[in-house]
């Protein structure tokens, strides 16, 4: 069942707050106010709004390197991120992770992680434990191509398929693990055909399309909750951007791929797709909309730039819980 | 007080904890029958040979208010497993800045003495001690396994136990009824006044044994096991030292960056303790070799009660 028109246009508005946020992350990186290093997942946006307009707030997903997008998509708080992004006492971990780890425990955010493949066994876990509740929770992995030839992957799926789990493995293939052609390393071009090895349902799903994504991700949930186990979904997806925001980032995807993907853009496609629709979204809505994204991503700078810096010698708290 | 084994005493430590608190589970490759037994398979679950996923699991169970015990079994298997140890376990509680708690109880038995050669017969703590995040034990007697590993499935962080293959027969008394030891807390097995010897596991009964022999020849050995190795009770060890003047330590692990040079260091560099000393801090510890097979070989790399008595008298009467 396709979402109602309202929550296609809240689907619009994450995904363009996730690609707002990214530019200004890349530019305040840029600009030196932003430290270490920014993944940019502008492109992919679908999949993880796709996704996560599935989910319920006690819902648990894991994350990537590339972890804004899902953040975003989970619910997370702009200012809380972007503080974490500026290092500063407020973001969401104190100024002790940055880009690559934001979490939001309180969400179900278990975490952006900065090892591939190295959350899939941690939210298995998690939809361990939501089956051990009882109580219809749901866990989903989202990783890249790269992860779906680690070792983590295969023992993870493995066991939710063997325990029937209630977790949903999301690989977004963009088609590229760091600069390394996914041609090059995978046999099969199909990583959803794993699945077939699993015993579980393999579903290949155009990651650009945010009703697609949707579609796809509501039926595996509901198997999940059902008590009937994993499924692995492959988002067929690409990413705008080079690995990394660092200048000087090797880049050897070919000119000509590029341009066909920029010419798939998941967010055009659905602001056309609203626009085909009588009465779902005007030119100067989707302005407005736009404008209202960008003053979010305003105040959530100003949150960051008024904060303060962590004092150095916190640098020794939260080594234990205590 | 009742006479059991070591291996009974984890046994009893996992049982009665999960008794206490239904939140706690336990994963592993061949689950143990008696646990099965009295929880079912949904609470001692039989798991794939996959230490790396089950390592990880631990991670997000916990995080999702679980208290789940992995037990590796020999810790030589953990290593698949080193992802979610090192950058994961370690790390995510700090990284996210302190926002959950990850309770969790990562089970290894370590050391040699069994015949099992270089890759089952390993003492490989120091490698994790040197990591920030994770907690460890390496108890020595059926009493402070008991104790500690309570503890360490109550505690609110990771905690590696690492048990000594070669003590599981071992015998000792410990109480019927609900105790726990408090992690950081060191044990003086033996009072002496002139040299202290730390020891480790298997070693804390090689030097208990040394310190008889010892004092029939005059020299009073005191004997302490730190029984944790993160936090390391430093405090019982330095006033120990300063006691004595003479620090040993002894260690079937290999010497280099190991726990007895962190124990030495940590002794030695207190100046109030430096000045108390007499003579030289001494490590005896394994052979820096992969450990061998055959009997001959595997003892000669051991350090056992005679290389220790042997140790002792040189540092109190050296020959000058």
């Amino acid at each position: 069942m396709q979402p109602s028109p309202e929550r296609q246009r809240e689907m619009l508005r994450q995904m363009q707050t996730i690609r707002r946020f990214e530019e200004r992350a890349s530019d305040d990186y840029h600009g030196g106010a932003i430290y270490g290093v920014v993944h940019c997942y502008i492109g992919e946006e679908a999949v993880a709004v796709g996704v996560c307009s599935t989910l319920n707030r006690d819902d648990q997903i894991i994350s990537t390197h590339r972890g804004h997008g899902h953040c975003i998509a989970k619910g997370a708080d702009l200012n809380r991120m972007m503080a974490e992004l500026y290092g500063r006492e407020t973001g969401y971990c104190k100024g002790k992770g940055g880009s690559m780890h934001i979490a939001d425990f309180g969400i179900g955010m278990l975490g952006a992680n900065g090892i591939v493949a190295g959350g899939i066994a941690i939210v298995t876990g998690a939809g361990l434990a939501a089956q051990l509740d009882g109580k219809g929770r749901v866990a989903v992995s989202f990783f890249g191509d790269g992860a779906s030839n680690a070792g983590p992957f295969h023992e993870s799926l493995n066991i939710a398929a063997a325990w029937k789990l209630p977790v949903i493995f999301v690989c977004e293939n963009n088609l590229y693990a760091a600069q390394t052609s996914a041609a090059e390393t995978h046999a099969q071009e199909d990583i959803a055909a794993r699945a077939h090895g699993y015993g579980i349902p393999g579903v290949i799903v155009d990651g650009n399309d945010v009703l697609a994504v949707h579609g796809a991700a509501a039926k595996a949930v509901a198997r999940a909750r059902a008590g009937e186990g994993p499924t692995l979904i492959e988002c067929k997806t690409y990413r705008w951007r080079r690995h990394t925001e660092r200048v000087n980032q090797p880049d050897f995807r070919p000119e000509h791929e590029i341009e066909v993907w920029l010419k798939k853009d998941p967010i055009a496609r659905l602001v056309a797709h609203l626009k085909s629709q009588q009465g779902q979204l005007t030119d100067a809505e989707w302005q407005e909309m736009d404008r209202q994204v960008l003053r979010g991503i305003e105040e959530a700078v100003g949150f960051a730039k008024s904060s303060p810096f962590p004092k150095p010698e916190a640098a020794l708290e939260d080594v234990f819980a205590s | 007080m009742r006479e059991i084994t070591y291996a009974q005493a984890s046994l009893e430590a996992f049982a009665e904890e999960m008794r206490r608190d239904p939140k706690v589970f336990h994963m592993s490759t061949d689950a143990p029958q008696p646990l099965v037994k009295e929880f079912g398979p949904t609470r001692v679950r039989a798991t794939p040979i996959a230490e790396s996923a089950l390592t990880g699991m631990a991670i997000g169970a916990a995080g999702s208010g679980y208290r789940p015990i992995v037990d590796w079994r020999m810790v030589t298997f953990c290593f698949v497993a080193m992802d979610q140890i090192v950058n994961q376990a370690a790390k995510i509680h700090y990284m996210f800045g302190g926002q959950a708690k990850f309770p969790i109880l990562y089970r290894a038995s370590v050391g040699g003495g069994t015949r099992l050669a270089a890759q089952h017969s390993q003492s490989p703590y120091s490698m994790f001690m040197n990591l920030a995040g994770l907690k460890m034990i390496l108890p020595s007697t059926p009493y402070d396994l008991k104790g500690l590993l309570k503890s360490a499935i109550r505690d609110d962080n990771p905690v590696i136990a690492f048990e000594a293959t070669r003590l599981f027969g071992t015998k000792g008394m410990v109480p019927e009824e609900d105790y726990t030891l408090p992690l950081g807390k060191a044990d003086i097995k033996r009072e002496g006044k002139d040299i202290t010897i730390v020891a480790l596991a298997w070693a804390v009964h090689e030097s208990l044994a040394a310190a008889e022999a010892l004092a029939a020849e005059g020299i009073s050995v005191e004997v302490i096991d730190p029984r944790t190795l993160v936090p390391m009770d430093v405090a019982t060890i330095r006033a120990s030292v300063r006691k004595t003047g003479r620090l040993l330590v002894a260690d079937e692990a290999g010497p280099t960056c190991g726990a007895a040079a962190e124990i030495s260091a940590l002794a030695t560099e207190d100046p109030a303790t430096f000045a108390c000393l007499r003579g030289p801090v001494k490590r005896l510890c394994g052979l820096q070799v992969p450990i061998p097979y055959s009997p001959g070989m595997e003892d000669f790399v051991f350090p056992d009660r005679q290389k220790i008595a042997a140790a002792v008298r040189e540092l109190v009467r050296p020959k000058s």
